[in-house]
């Protein structure tokens, strides 16, 4: 079970998101596109689920009883690759080859490819339902086995708010809501903005909570940047019984590098030389800073 | 002149010969290899009795999802249990799965590898009175063309049968073909099916030409082939059921002994199981060749047999095309 967070875990959490941080924007540079703001704004996220949240082994990533974490929205996966290697799945180094040719980072997950990577994903809207297969093909292997073993295995969705304009998205929500998917968990990476502008401009999605409410789901919201409320949410997800739950959690797009913030334009973009020299200046700044809060 | 290797049904030139729908042949395939692996699971979209997938629910109903009118999730969630190791067999129409759902099976079934098996019901114009919206003679072609996946289109139902058991044993993402209506049996259980096998059904000594069908249209191939042969032209008959990977050498073999090609499918010619045909010999033995399918038209409402016709897909148009390949040699 998901042990409680302690202050020296909390801060070991913050200068990991910022390492992590970095590390896209080193990347994102070096390959010259990719998309910057979601990447910065699911930093914490990642970083809560693979040093503490997940149940994984970097060395033996094709680990039966691994928990699987689904990429929906595959184009933030700077930060996913970035986890990855943080986390020992390949060296740090390798994160430089982002979207080059013959790379195994390529410009959106590819399963093969990386080990550790759950699905190929990209096109959007489709993430939830692969989710909700691998949990309800997990449910008929317990079955078989007649065991409740199943209990031990948690099916992770992260998906962006964006993305919830497809339709496909909703099929999903509406089969796990009917087949009360408990041990499915989805993220959405409520923030607020997509390649044309605001989500509530293009295409709005509030009451998003009443949306998911109504087809069954537990829903929850939360910060996604303060590392105690998203492990509480995750501990509360995991004692819901008979309902899948979707947590909405509030990001702030470009989060740690000031003139990405909130900026959709920094959606789809990487930085130029310039511009990340001053989010690596940033970013190192904001680590003393946290640091300082902490000691 | 029936190739007696092939162990044909016997009753098959018979006015009276058995008909049943391909379809069936999928429920009792899914069913029977539900049997040999606990793995397979069914999915299927609010169309378990089209579809024959009833037959496997009603068996196995804790391994089958029904998704209600939901082919692009359907496509997906397939992808997630192939993930955890099942082997998920998803049914719809052919419009809509493989063809509404294009994306999802080429993104996260065949992009993913993901061991998914698609069959496609109501394929072609013999869908009959629902008309156009619901005639898919496109799904040939935008399934042969993503990468990894295997296309079989069977002739009648016991063939069907064995795709449908063949794709279960076999790893990676099949797209199975089916038509509605009820048509001949050609096969028997002791005829040979292997996936990218093709298998010479008709062989006279010194064809004049070669006809290379698929589906139900290899009985009309075949009764073309009889009256041909009653006006002294002698042509063989190749059921080429699997589209991809094809069996490429006993397509060139076959075009090589006849000289010339009437390829003849329930489906447009362009882009289907005829260009198929045509790439493979445009590179490796250039040959005379009619296309008989549709032509780049839609479906229509009508009875099967009045379509079939109407679209010049009929006996006495695969007759013509044979004479005129025979005129251009």
């Amino acid at each position: 079970m998901i042990s409680h967070l302690t202050d020296d875990k909390i801060k070991f959490l913050e200068e990991k998101a910022n390492e992590i941080r970095q590390s896209v924007i080193r990347m994102l540079l070096e390959a010259g596109s990719g998309h910057s703001a979601g990447s910065l704004g699911m930093a914490d996220i990642f970083t809560a689920f693979y040093f503490h949240i997940s149940k994984h082994d970097p060395k033996n990533p094709k680990w039966e009883e691994r928990d699987r974490l689904v990429l929906s929205n595959g184009h933030i996966c700077p930060v996913l690759y970035a986890a990855m290697a943080h986390s020992g799945y390949f060296p740090i180094e390798e994160l430089k080859t982002l979207r080059k040719l013959g790379s195994r980072l390529q410009g959106h997950p590819h399963r093969e490819w990386l080990p550790g990577i759950e699905t190929s994903s990209g096109p959007l809207g489709s993430g939830l339902s692969q989710a909700v297969g691998m949990a309800l093909a997990e449910r008929m292997n317990v079955k078989n086995e007649g065991s409740t073993a199943d209990k031990t295995k948690w099916f992770y969705c992260f998906m962006g708010d964006g993305e919830l304009d497809c339709g496909q998205g909703w099929e999903a929500v509406m089969l796990a809501g009917r087949e009360k998917i408990y041990n499915l968990i989805g993220i959405i990476d409520r923030n607020n903005i997509q390649i044309d502008g605001f989500t509530e401009d293009i295409m709005p999605l509030d009451p998003l909570k009443d949306k998911f409410e109504s087809f069954g789901w537990h829903v929850l919201e939360i910060d996604g940047h303060n590392f105690n409320a998203i492990n509480d949410a995750i501990d509360e997800a995991k004692a819901i019984f008979e309902k899948p739950t979707m947590i909405i959690a509030r990001t702030i797009p470009g989060k740690g590098v000031d003139f990405m913030e909130r900026e959709f334009s920094w959606h789809g973009k990487s930085p130029n030389k310039k511009e990340a020299e001053k989010a690596l200046h940033e970013l190192r700044t904001l680590g003393g800073k946290i640091k300082g809060e902490h000691e | 002149m029936l190739n007696e290797s092939q162990k044909l049904n016997p009753k098959l030139l018979d006015k009276d010969v058995e008909q049943t729908p391909l379809r069936q042949g999928y429920g009792e395939g899914l069913l029977q290899a539900g049997k040999e692996d606990e793995n397979v699971v069914a999915l299927c979209a609010d169309l378990t009795g089209s579809t024959k997938t009833a037959i496997f629910s009603k068996e196995f109903p804790e391994r089958f999802v029904e998704m209600g009118i939901g082919e692009q999730s359907m496509a997906s969630v397939a992808s997630g249990m192939a993930a955890m190791g099942k082997v998920p067999f998803i049914a719809s129409y052919a419009m809509f799965s493989p063809g509404r759902n294009w994306e999802q099976i080429r993104t996260t079934v065949c992009y993913n590898n993901s061991n998914v098996k698609i069959a496609g019901a109501h394929a072609g114009v013999s869908v009959g009175p629902d008309g156009g919206t619901h005639q898919a003679i496109e799904d040939i072609a935008i399934t042969r063309v993503i990468p990894r996946m295997t296309v079989v289109v069977p002739c009648d139902a016991i063939e069907s049968r064995k795709a449908t058991v063949a794709a279960a044993k076999m790893k990676g993402p099949v797209y199975l073909r089916f038509a509605r209506e009820a048509t001949p049996i050609i096969t028997t259980e002791e005829s040979p099916f292997e996936i990218s096998k093709a298998n010479l059904l008709r062989n006279p000594k010194t064809p004049q030409a070669t006809i290379i069908a698929c589906g139900p249209m290899v009985y009309n191939a075949l009764m073309a082939a009889e009256e041909l042969s009653k006006e002294g032209i002698e042509v063989s008959v190749l059921n080429n059921h699997t589209i991809k990977p094809m069996d490429e050498e006993a397509v060139i073999e076959a075009a090589k002994k006849a000289g010339a090609v009437v390829t003849v499918e329930e489906h447009q010619v362009k882009g289907g199981m005829g260009s198929a045909v045509a790439e493979v010999l445009a590179k490796n033995r250039p040959t005379l060749i009619e296309f008989v399918g549709v032509q780049d038209r839609f479906g229509e409402s009508g009875t099967p047999e009045e379509l079939i016709e109407h679209f010049g897909i009929g006996i006495s148009h695969i007759k013509e095309a044979v004479k005129k390949v025979l005129e251009r040699k």
